[in-house]
């Protein structure tokens, strides 16, 4: 007994190298990053002192955090008109990329016509889409969501359909076997088993809508209409408001992160239990 | 380590049962000119634990699959008795097959549940049955949270959940370590005397077949066919000092020199096929 104790108490020198290499590995992957970050910022800041460059070229990053703070109301009303696009047109992709794929999953007849044109929608730059659903589309905000929408449900439709078609074999012939209708089997075996592979469109998908309502924005909002965060940076462009420009380029940088991290986290929750994905390494 | 039940005593010599199922002349081709099976007749009887025993490429799993219905044969007839309908039918596969992101309580329910049996309804037979396969307290963990032997008692207990006559098991213990197969053989057994099903098991081992069988069917391939078939002449029940009894051993070597000569009238066993 006493031995075990000992043998569990003093670790070999190989054991001890690893666990203090690992202790090392979870710091630096946070302590790296950031001081990368910071020593960027840093020399940005001297770039700007160093050569004399004028603010409305490039502004330093003090200036920028102040006008963040000094902007603030008026970015952060047009980064919510962005978001209330990029929510919504997530969802909209959420709901026509999963519908339009357990529609797909029906048949492979159905999969085979009209998957191709999902493809077109795809592969087509918006921006140069955008003139058309300009003259089709009276409403401003339908026009931003469509552009946003076919930007975001492409990951979701293909990621989804590949899901549902990659049901094991064998649990497609239990289901057989106990008589299970269309429907049973959909919902208790096709839309779990995709889950998975749901949830990593739904990752790039969330990320594609802010590019998407962004984008939309830019295309659509020359005309002044729009005040989401795109016409701020296109405002802040002609009257070389660079502080500005900066400030709002942030913000949406920041927010695609965050919908990043919240959409992993949501994965994660949802598929920790089972999904080999969510599951921690273990030696 | 397993009580003895006493309850039933059934011995292989004596085969009282009615046919549950009669194959006459089943064959089975494929278009790539392949021929899985070919004239296969095979009696199975009420209570039996039938082997089909066999090399790659005998058409022992096609065989199970045709008795399952998930493949139609293309030639000959499946005669059921006439009480047994499809319900009547439970399938063990290889490999445990669980739905991942379920419970074991709502993986074992899920053939209930798919004959519109609520969750509350179907508690008492699931739980008894998750207790019959030593899986009690396990109810709320994932498939993942198990060890390779009780995914499968999970898939035995699923197979059963509906009561069915007729168990069909391909190769169900073939991808577990020789200490959880003989365990999971022991307690097979013990469920099969006491429940009174009838088993269709596909195996490759000799072992096997002579612990758990009344009845071995040893097949040979290209074409897949019977090649013969015999009773296992052993009392039941069948526990552990059977498997180092010299009549274990007897049987096993007779089944052996049926099962090699099967396999040297297929030209030997060089091109197996899965």
């Amino acid at each position: 007994m006493t031995t075990i104790e000992q043998a569990n108490a003093a670790l070999d020198p190989e054991e001890t190298r690893r666990v203090r290499a690992e202790r090392l590995e979870r710091l630096g992957r946070w302590l790296l990053p950031l001081a990368i970050m910071l020593f960027a910022i840093w020399l940005w800041d001297r770039v700007c002192v160093w050569n004399e460059i004028p603010q409305y070229i490039l502004p330093r990053p003090g200036v920028v955090l102040a006008t963040l703070f000094k902007d603030a109301p008026l970015l952060f009303s047009s980064l919510l008109v962005t978001l209330r696009i990029t929510f919504l047109s997530l969802l909209l992709a959420v709901v026509g990329g999963v519908g339009l794929a357990v529609l797909f999953a029906q048949s492979k007849w159905v999969e085979m016509s009209f998957f191709p044109f999902a493809v077109i929608l795809q592969v087509t730059p918006i921006v140069a889409v955008f003139p058309l659903i300009n003259i089709y589309v009276d409403n401003q905000t339908a026009k931003l969501l469509l552009c946003a929408w076919i930007v975001a449900f492409f990951p979701i439709l293909s990621n989804t359909t590949l899901g549902l078609n990659s049901v094991d074999r064998n649990l497609r012939d239990l289901f057989k076997m106990n008589g299970a209708t269309r429907w049973q089997q959909l919902w208790h075996l096709r839309l779990p088993a995709a889950m998975p592979y749901f949830l990593g469109g739904l990752k790039i998908a969330g990320g594609l809508s802010l590019i998407g309502a962004v984008v939309a924005e830019f295309v659509a909002g020359a005309s002044g209409q729009s005040s989401g965060l795109a016409s701020r940076i296109i405002e802040a462009g002609y009257r070389l408001n660079a502080p500005r420009l900066f400030a709002a380029l942030i913000l949406i940088s920041v927010t695609g992160i965050l919908i990043f991290l919240v959409l992993s986290l949501i994965s994660h929750l949802i598929l920790r239990r089972w999904h080999e994905s969510a599951l921690k390494q273990e030696h | 380590m397993m009580p003895q039940q006493a309850s039933i005593v059934r011995t292989g010599a004596v085969e009282s049962g009615n046919p549950l199922l009669v194959l006459r002349g089943v064959g089975k081709s494929f278009s790539n000119g392949v021929v899985a099976l070919k004239d296969v007749d095979l009696t199975i009887k009420e209570g039996d634990f039938v082997s089909l025993l066999g090399p790659s490429g005998c058409g022992k799993s096609t065989a199970l699959r045709i008795i399952a219905g998930l493949s139609s044969p293309s030639a000959g007839t499946l005669g059921w008795h006439k009480t047994l309908g499809s319900d009547g039918v439970g399938f063990v596969f290889q490999e445990p097959t669980l739905l991942p992101w379920a419970t074991v309580f709502d993986n074992v329910w899920l053939p209930l549940r798919l004959r519109g049996v609520s969750r509350e309804a179907a508690r008492p037979a699931v739980m008894e049955l998750l207790e019959r396969v030593h899986l009690a307290g396990f109810e709320a963990a994932v498939p993942r949270e198990l060890s390779g032997g009780m995914k499968m008692r999970v898939s035995i207990a699923r197979g059963l959940v509906t009561k069915p006559r007729l168990l069909l098991m391909d190769e169900p213990f073939a991808a577990l370590d020789e200490i959880t197969r003989f365990r999971l053989n022991n307690d097979l057994l013990e469920l099969w005397q006491d429940e009174r099903f009838t088993v269709v098991f596909v195996t490759h081992s000799v072992f096997e077949s002579v612990f758990l069988s009344n009845r071995i069917v040893v097949m040979a391939a290209r074409p897949g066919r019977v090649f013969e078939e015999f009773a296992v002449d052993a009392p039941y029940p069948r526990d552990e000092a059977f498997r180092t009894s010299t009549c274990y051993a007897a049987l096993c070597r007779r089944a052996s020199a049926v099962l090699s000569s099967a396999i040297h009238s297929t030209g030997g066993a060089s091109h197996d096929d899965d």
